[in-house]
């Protein structure tokens, strides 16, 4: 049963005068507890595709639908109360609240769902705990390594049991060692909790740990594989 | 967590905020001290036009306060004793004087003056006099041939105490009427006006010397505080007959009445010009600090934080700054009005010019619960409202445009 559902997406950018197209014609659908990677040379298209699926941008034409709920004429309070419940994001930088420390970051999505406190933070703790940062809780993002502030992000993307969880080149500011263990970390919570991840990446190493891989060029689709 | 958060956001930068909460205590102790520095300058002028002989209310015959001739006095007075009697609340005071205009002379000078026919003990507790002699003594009753003149009228006649003072004036006969006296004492008042204009002599000397009976000028009241000059002379005026008129000290000084109504709208119109030079700052600050955080405001919308959410976290800095500049703002106007509460600001430099305004010498700030609520309303409110525009600002950003911002 697919959890994400794109049927014939087009999007264009406006830049002054120049029309980019960034996606024509795409139709993708992801089943739930799919490892995704949307790979593809900059500009590409993917990290449209990834915003449109995520509900940060939307599409000119064609149907999004996550987890039965339709994009179209959804209103911006609509599709925020989407992203807050629905939809879990880790970016490739700038991911943290830098006052917030790593529990509050991870609350802060439970926050605005009305989470009591004490849940809350007892959820926070025990996802922190579950991707490996048993004790820091109270760490600022300044006191954490770029390993470690993606684990947090990717903890506040997944406490909320989200239906998919959407990463834009989580890996690119990692060196290898660290970016293998955050990808591991993923696989993990992909294979243990059935959590649905989505990738935007041209690194290769993401794409080796995707178990499907769709190559866009130029807005298109242009192959799509699943791994054996 | 949102306060929270907003508390930590201000701290982010500490200098900026240091420079903006110095903006705002600057501004709020400016309008704190300098609204208080005019309230007291006001209170001052209204003490000043109340103990120089006008007091809170005055009874007369009608048409006395218009035209202050002899023909205008009161024949009956005993009307209105019983009537002050009647309406009067508990703690006031009052004293009958006659007054008229006269001439004062001696060998070297003449001058117009008013002759002022007291009862020297109850004017003591109504008007200035009773505590003004510096020099010689106070009249006492039976003192008909004793005389009180002001210093800056001495000094002008060049003359001294227990010297000769001739006094004329038109009497009920519309003869002229004239009476040697014997300069008893000399006072100082807070306007050498004051102490070139008025002449003091006992009621029964100025009577005698203007044939005037038992007739009176004028009835001054002097009521506690907390009463209202209004409600009482409305309550007088329901009690005597048309012949009379009762008017309150806003009525007999009408220019300081239109002064202070004046000094009231000038006070705020004061807030609103220091504010808008305290807004430019806090609207210039909380724009930057927002522009510089677009990109987190992206990211926490694309958590699902809604453009309200965004608008509430950036009002919430700008509350925690303003009240943060509030208190701080008005412990140093109240500490400054507190440091000159004892001493005051002496004018004596300026004191020609503070003199046409009915001011006295020395200024003592006075802080009044209604302007020191105005103000920090002021502030307040106007402030969150200016931090409205950089708020909704961050609030319009895409989430895709926020993310991407550089």
């Amino acid at each position: 049963m697919s959890i994400v559902q794109c049927d014939h997406i087009y999007k264009t950018y406006h830049q002054g005068r120049i029309e980019v197209q960034a996606l024509s014609d795409v139709s993708l659908a992801v089943d739930k507890g799919g490892f995704v990677a949307l790979s593809g040379p900059s500009g590409s298209g993917k990290t449209t595709m990834l915003n449109i699926i995520g509900g940060l941008d939307l599409a000119d034409s064609g149907q999004v639908v996550v987890d039965g709920n339709s994009f179209e004429q959804m209103s911006q309070s609509q599709l925020a109360d989407m992203r807050l419940n629905k939809v879990g994001f880790v970016f490739q930088s700038y991911n943290l609240v830098p006052v917030l420390s790593a529990v509050e970051n991870v609350e802060f999505v439970m926050l605005l769902q009305g989470v009591p406190a004490d849940e809350r933070r007892a959820r926070a703790r025990k996802i922190l705990d579950e991707v490996g940062l048993e004790g820091k809780y109270d760490r600022r993002p300044r006191e954490l390594s770029g390993g470690q502030q993606q684990r947090v992000a990717v903890a506040r993307a997944i406490v909320a049991d989200p239906a998919i969880v959407l990463a834009d080149e989580p890996t690119a500011n990692l060196d290898s060692k660290t970016g293998q263990g955050l990808l591991e970390m993923m696989r993990q919570m992909n294979q243990a909790k059935g959590v649905t991840f989505i990738f935007s990446t041209h690194d290769e190493m993401v794409m080796d740990f995707a178990r499907r891989l769709v190559v866009i060029r130029d807005g298109q689709v242009v192959d799509d594989q699943i791994k054996g | 967590m949102f306060l929270s958060l907003a508390w930590r956001n201000i701290w982010r930068n500490p200098r900026r905020t240091a420079v903006i909460l110095v903006a705002i205590v600057i501004g709020v102790w400016c309008m704190v001290f300098l609204g208080a520095l005019m309230r007291g300058m006001m209170v001052e002028m209204v003490h000043n036009g109340i103990a120089t002989l006008t007091g809170h209310i005055q009874i007369h015959h009608k048409g006395y306060n218009a035209d202050p001739v002899i023909e205008n006095s009161m024949r009956d007075p005993e009307q209105a004793f019983k009537a002050l009697e009647k309406a009067l609340p508990p703690g006031s005071l009052w004293t009958a004087r006659v007054r008229v205009n006269a001439v004062a002379n001696n060998a070297r000078h003449n001058a117009g003056v008013t002759l002022v026919g007291i009862d020297p003990r109850t004017e003591a507790k109504v008007s200035f006099i009773g505590k003004a002699v510096s020099d010689g003594e106070y009249l006492k009753q039976g003192d008909d041939y004793g005389i009180l003149v002001g210093h800056a009228l001495m000094e002008k006649f060049e003359t001294r105490l227990g010297h000769k003072l001739i006094m004329m004036s038109q009497d009920t006969g519309k003869q002229i009427a004239s009476r040697a006296f014997r300069i008893q004492g000399v006072y100082r008042a807070e306007q050498r006006s004051t102490e070139k204009l008025y002449v003091f002599v006992t009621k029964p000397a100025a009577q005698a010397m203007l044939k005037m009976g038992s007739s009176l000028s004028e009835i001054s009241v002097l009521l506690p505080e907390g009463a209202s000059p209004a409600a009482v002379a409305a309550k007088l005026r329901s009690l005597l007959p048309k012949s009379f008129e009762v008017l309150t000290w806003r009525q007999l000084l009408p220019i300081l009445n239109g002064y202070l109504e004046m000094m009231d709208s000038f006070v705020v119109i004061w807030y609103v010009v220091v504010f808008v030079a305290m807004g430019f700052g806090i609207v210039n600050t909380t724009l930057m600090a927002v522009f510089e955080r677009i990109r987190e405001f992206g990211l926490l919308k694309s958590l699902g934080l809604k453009p309200g959410g965004i608008i509430k976290g950036v009002m919430a800095e700008s509350f925690f700054l303003l009240v943060i500049g509030l208190a701080l703002g008005n412990a140093l106007g109240l500490i400054s009005v507190w440091a000159l509460s004892f001493h005051g600001i002496d004018l004596s430099a300026l004191a020609q010019g503070a003199e046409y305004f009915g001011m006295g010498r020395v200024i003592i700030p006075e802080v009044h619960l209604k302007d020191l609520v105005t103000a920090n309303l002021v502030v307040f409110v106007l402030g969150l409202l200016v931090s409205l525009y950089p708020a909704a600002k961050a609030a319009r950003f895409t989430p895709v445009e926020a993310l991407g911002h550089t």
